[in-house]
């Protein structure tokens, strides 16, 4: 590849990989099956540059790739604030991308579509949340791949054999021991994106251990909670032990080894967490946003129950950013239809992070996320009340933060 | 002189920004002025443009080089980045620097002590070898 017998793109891709291969330490390359590419955000003249450049090399990738999040709603972005020149210079690089043969998916969720990998499969994965997801969740093997090097091993096949990808270095290091925090509190909402932010500050370079989780969370708890550690922190693999595959049991967890740290998480270390998420010190309330890491099916099933029969309050836009892919699941499950006569919006493909959508009169937010909680104020000058799903919608409908902190006050 | 490894090889010199906080560059620095904008990070509101930036590693979004390769190319990247340890994010962004424009940065790895000797406001040189000195 290297010597351009496949063209010139791959040689390109494949010289970026060797030089990364050194980088890493990497004795050898090694083969993958499936690839998901976050250089699809457009930030300027360089992500398009380079995503051209290899295009109109004729790059093509080898295996099945997903694609992240690009820098506008193609159909929606008319509605906001979206330049007419950021919207083309965003559609090029898209465009870029899918000519490339990967799949539009446009999501920062890959996980929950089609492209899901499997337990134990070798994939080069791209986007923070879903590296730690497919890693921790899924039990896919990824580095933590950055931007530009992920279409590169896409496109070759092939990554560095280091790192995640190799079952001596997926051991966990350091033990975050929740056993003293009480059921009660560990069935709240908001539980695993808080400890997930509390957990990525914890973690430095680390690979953490989280035991002492008494309930089963769901899917998209996980996907909190690996959002959260992914933003506070450079978590690429976490360990659950009794919930996520490679962790049935602590010992498991760590391989045999003994932990290099145990930290004793107390509620009180819970409640701080909490609080630096939120950045909002008043009431008043402009948008509240759901869906970052985007939406899903199992979420829009929650929410709607949730709003049916209300309406949000004319002074509060009701933001849900989401894919394509998932909008249509929820129209055909039913539970759109609620969501849009509460007076909902949905953007799709992007996000308000990676698309400068927000109008400049929005400038507090409330989320149940806690990595558009922990982003939203540096990158949109906005501040931010984070809540539960509920504490979202009731806001929404009474038009100023209104947050039930009845159980994080008592426990 | 502080001898460091030359994870991506090059020459510069510049005055020293030193945190012992990870940081993300997306969401974290704005290559339009160069300044690193992530609020909950000491350094908030520091422009690090043209100096030499010594982080200990990169934390958060896959898109960190993509806002490096955006402030290469804008003229408001560091000078250099020194780190404890091989960061793979920011050697990426330098070495596809290189390729699309000619100008990588270099990126130094450091063990922790020699990490921790450095100063912000200090004028370092990097050299090819990896090796620092303070002038």
């Amino acid at each position: 590849m290297l010597d351009g017998e496949r063209g010139p793109a791959t040689q390109l891709a494949m010289s970026i990989l060797v030089r990364m291969a050194d980088v890493y330490g990497a004795d050898a390359l090694m083969d993958i099956s499936q690839a998901h590419i976050d250089s699809t955000i457009y930030l300027g003249d360089a992500t398009l540059e380079f995503a051209e450049r290899l295009a109109s090399l004729g790059a093509k990738v080898v295996v099945p790739t997903s694609l992240n999040v690009s820098g506008v709603d193609e159909c929606g972005w008319k509605d906001w604030a979206v330049s007419p020149e950021w919207a083309a210079k965003a559609a090029r690089q898209m465009l870029a991308y899918e000519r490339m043969g990967a799949v539009p998916t446009w999501t920062c969720a890959p996980y929950q579509t089609h492209m899901r990998p499997k337990f134990g499969q070798q994939i080069a994965w791209g986007e923070s949340n879903a590296i730690a997801f497919a890693n921790s969740v899924i039990g896919a093997r990824t580095e933590r791949y950055p931007d530009l090097l992920d279409i590169c091993c896409a496109i070759t096949g092939r990554v560095p054999a280091i790192g995640l990808h190799l079952t001596a270095h997926r051991a966990g290091e350091i033990l975050l021991d929740l056993s003293g925090v009480p059921a009660a509190l560990q069935q709240d909402d908001q539980f695993f994106a808080v400890v997930g932010h509390l957990v990525g500050k914890l973690a430095g370079d680390s690979i953490p251990v989280i035991d002492g989780v008494v309930v089963s969370p769901a899917e998209d708890q996980l996907k909190a909670f690996a959002a959260a550690a992914a933003s506070s922190g450079r978590v690429a693999l976490f360990h659950m032990v009794g919930v996520t595959p490679e962790a049935p049991t602590l010992d498991a967890a760590f391989q045999g080894r003994a932990p290099g740290q145990t930290i004793h998480v107390s509620i009180a270390d819970l409640r701080a967490a909490r609080a630096e998420l939120t950045t909002a010190d008043g009431r008043e309330l402009d948008m509240v946003i759901l869906g970052s890491p985007h939406f899903s099916l199992a979420e829009f099933s929650l929410l709607a129950p949730l709003l049916e029969g209300h309406h949000a309050h004319p002074r509060v836009r009701f933001l849900i950013t989401s894919s394509r892919l998932m909008k249509e699941h929820a129209a055909e499950k039913g539970v759109l239809a609620p969501v849009l006569a509460f007076g909902a919006e949905i953007t799709l493909d992007t996000c308000i992070l990676a698309s400068p959508m927000l109008p400049p009169e929005i400038k507090t937010l409330m989320t149940n996320s806690a990595k558009y909680a922990y982003y939203a104020p540096s990158l949109l000058n906005t501040r931010v009340t984070f809540g539960s799903l509920a504490d979202c919608v009731r806001s929404a409908i009474e038009g100023r933060v209104v947050r039930d902190d009845s159980l994080w006050q008592s426990a | 002189m502080i001898r460091g490894r030359a994870v991506v090889a090059g020459a510069a010199e510049g005055e020293a920004l030193v945190t012992s906080d990870a940081l993300s560059f997306w969401g974290g620095y704005d290559f339009h002025t160069g300044e690193i904008i992530d609020k909950h990070h000491p350094l908030a509101g520091v422009r690090a443009a043209g100096r030499i930036l010594a982080v200990p590693f990169s934390k958060g979004s896959s898109t960190t080089t993509a806002v490096l390769l955006e402030a290469v190319r804008a003229g408001t990247a560091p000078a250099a980045i020194v780190t404890t340890g091989t960061d793979s994010f920011f050697a990426l962004a330098s070495i596809v620097a290189d390729v699309m424009y000619g100008k990588p940065f270099p990126v130094i790895a450091l063990d922790a002590d020699d990490f921790a000797s450095l100063k912000t406001g200090e004028y370092l040189t990097v050299d090819v070898s990896g090796a620092i000195r303070r002038r």
